[in-house]
């Protein structure tokens, strides 16, 4: 019928535009930092990429700091947070009594709810002077002989930042993991423990494998959210332009110092600067994304079916 | 039977009648600096109150994004924390009026454990804390200059604005105006490249209040008004004639007091030479254009910075800001009458 062939075409020529509009958007977004931080590219070239020194006075401006900050920061969030996130998520959904689950979930799921600034404004009044009195000296007494825990411990500082950033990115994990272990049909764990196995050995040899690709996008979703956090991270991370192994010192990222300086920034280079550092947020996220997923298909192809 | 959609055209029509008979106000609209937004907030609303034709909508976007929009006409005013320079000009490409509107002071606060506000501090110290040359607070510098306080042997934390802003520019000019190294090393900026060691910054007034509350062993530079509505401990800096003086209202305006004939090109107050005044301070601008590109709302905008400059200082001190001296306002309202109408 001719109408119905109409329907089918205008669906799939919704489809298609739907689609594209994403791929322009991006494209539109990465050509507009192209231009607003070409002065930048041609004054600096590479070297903004390995530079440390940010001296708006002197017109001087090397990103390596911010990209360090950026990476470091949001790298430990999903470390943390993956291990909390999939944990959490696999006792809601096999082994916390209904009610329960549903109690927690819902618990969790709301601090993905709370406005960033709030989690700024805790981070900077509650947790950074916890960070700085408690957890900072138990961890230096006891992993003080690695370079990540030594030196002053400041409140505001990389941990404080990272720690923030993994309560924020902790809900995303959870949530999707949650939901995707509970959509592992029943029968299959109910084969498995026909077989013998216990209710762990279900999870750990049929659940997990199945839900593996799922859970590494919900963590991938998650990064994006640390990558790109501002202006919780502002409040926390000490702003502070250098790199220093230590953990107790205070970094800096690149959407803070955008969020920080774009509103002052008058000169030309400035502006151009701060914009390739967004560009850099852009590419830095495209490739950690492609990392990831080359990580998973070995993963995937050397852990047999999954 | 009630009918919806019928009532609603029916009020709209009615509205639409009843309108003309209240003129619209004339709206003029401003962006720029952060720092005077409270300000301007308080003397437009003010000014709305007793001229209900005019009403003003001012956005705090940050001074370089006040510039901008100024510079491409697309709102009647700018404000910036530092004045239009030669070269922005030239790109504005139509000639400015620049005048200032707040004036404000910024206090040394710190935290040290049983010691309140008042301790002595030098420019040379302050230059040496904040380049990082003085790294404890039982530094002899310090000791010597407060005999009878016990210092602690505490490392000293700097903390600075992380975010660009006319706060830091005024401190990192006044750092300029007493220190050689500082202004080879480092220079006055909105934003700079921080040298001590032990700096971290906070993002705001807030932020770095809050930073230095919270760390024992800090020190940081905070806009007067803040300072004062927070219990903090701030420092006594001795000025230029070599008097210890804390940062008030009084001692900021007398500071002001020092220099009426400022311009866009020569308005740094900090270091100035009286016994009474406190070094570190400085203005806020509005930029006017002398010809408004928007003809009908010239004598408007005339009138209103006309009214910001003089009659509506009164309510700056209430809220934290200094009242510009009278003979500051006089030099102001001299460069509006300037502006075409």
């Amino acid at each position: 019928m001719p109408a119905r062939g109409l329907g089918r075409h205008a669906f799939m020529s919704i489809v298609k535009a739907a689609v594209a509009v994403f791929c322009l958007v991006l494209l539109g977004l990465f050509l507009v930092l192209l231009v607003g931080s070409w002065p930048s590219l041609r004054h600096f070239g590479l070297r903004f990429l390995w530079t440390s020194r940010w001296d708006p006075v002197a017109n001087v401006f090397g990103g390596l700091p911010f990209i360090y900050g950026t990476v470091v920061s949001s790298l430990i969030a999903l470390l943390l947070a993956a291990w909390v996130g999939i944990l959490s998520a696999l006792f809601l959904a096999e082994f916390a009594p209904r009610q329960l689950s549903g109690l927690l979930g819902i618990l969790i799921e709301l601090l993905a709810a709370v406005p960033s600034v709030v989690f700024g404004l805790w981070g900077l009044f509650v947790l950074a002077p916890v960070v700085q009195n408690v957890i900072g000296p138990a961890l230096q007494a006891v992993f003080g002989f690695l370079p990540f825990f030594q030196g002053v411990i400041y409140g505001v500082n990389m941990l404080t930042a990272s720690l923030i950033l993994t309560l924020m990115i902790v809900p995303t994990v959870m949530s999707i993991s949650r939901d995707l272990v509970a959509g592992v049909p029943g029968r299959y764990r109910e084969a498995t423990l026909a077989l013998g196995s216990t209710r762990w050995e279900a999870v750990r040899y049929v659940v997990l494998p199945m839900v593996k690709p799922g859970v590494f996008g919900a963590c991938m979703l998650a990064l994006g959210r640390a990558l790109g956090e501002t202006i919780a991270t502002t409040m926390v991370i000490g702003n502070r332009p250098s790199i220093s192994a230590s953990l107790f010192a205070p970094g800096y990222t690149i959407a803070s110092a955008i969020a920080n300086e774009f509103t002052e920034a008058t000169s030309n280079l400035y502006i151009s600067a701060l914009i390739e550092l967004g560009l850099l947020l852009l590419v830095i996220s495209i490739l950690i994304n492609a990392a990831g997923r080359l990580f998973l298909a070995r993963i995937s192809r050397e852990g047999g079916p999954a | 039977m009630f009918r919806p959609i019928r009532f609603l055209a029916g009020s709209a029509i009615a509205l639409g009648f009843a309108l003309p008979a209240f003129a619209a106000p004339l709206a003029l609209t401003g962006a720029g600096s952060t720092f005077d937004y409270p300000l301007f907030s308080r003397i437009f609303y003010e000014y709305s109150q007793k001229n209900p034709s005019v009403t003003v909508n001012y956005q705090s976007i940050g001074s370089g994004g006040g510039i901008e929009q100024f510079s491409q006409k697309t709102v009647d005013f700018g404000a910036s924390d530092v004045p239009m320079n030669a070269k922005e000009l030239a790109r504005a490409g139509f000639p400015v009026i620049q005048v200032p509107v707040a004036l404000g002071g910024e206090g040394i606060a710190y935290h040290l454990p049983h010691i309140k506000k008042g301790l002595k501090i030098t420019p040379d110290v302050l230059a040496g804390i904040f380049l990082g040359t003085i790294t404890k607070w039982n530094d002899p510098a310090l000791a010597k200059l407060n005999p009878g306080v016990k210092l602690p042997k505490m490392p000293i934390t700097v903390v600075h604005r992380s975010d660009g802003s006319g706060t830091t520019y005024i401190f990192t000019d006044y750092l300029s105006a007493v220190s050689p190294q500082w202004l080879a090393k480092v220079g006055r900026g909105k934003s700079v490249s921080w040298p001590a060691a032990s700096s971290v910054g906070g993002k705001g007034n807030e932020g770095v209040a809050g930073l230095v509350q919270q760390t024992p062993g800090a020190i940081g530079y905070v806009e007067l008004a803040y300072l004062l509505s927070n219990d903090m401990s701030y420092a006594k800096l001795q000025n230029k004639a070599g008097q210890y003086v804390y940062p008030t209202l009084q001692t900021v305006a007398a500071a002001a007091a020092t220099k009426p004939e400022i311009s866009a090109t020569d308005f740094s107050i900090v270091n100035a030479a009286s016994p009474e005044s406190y070094p570190i301070s400085g203005y806020s601008w509005a930029l006017l254009p002398v010809t408004p590109a928007n003809a009908s709302h010239a004598a408007a905008l005339k009138t209103l910075f006309d009214w910001t400059v003089t009659k509506g200082q009164a309510d700056a001190a209430s809220i934290g800001y200094v009242p510009l001296p009278a003979n500051v306002q006089a030099t102001a309202v001299k460069d509006i009458a300037g502006m075409k109408e």
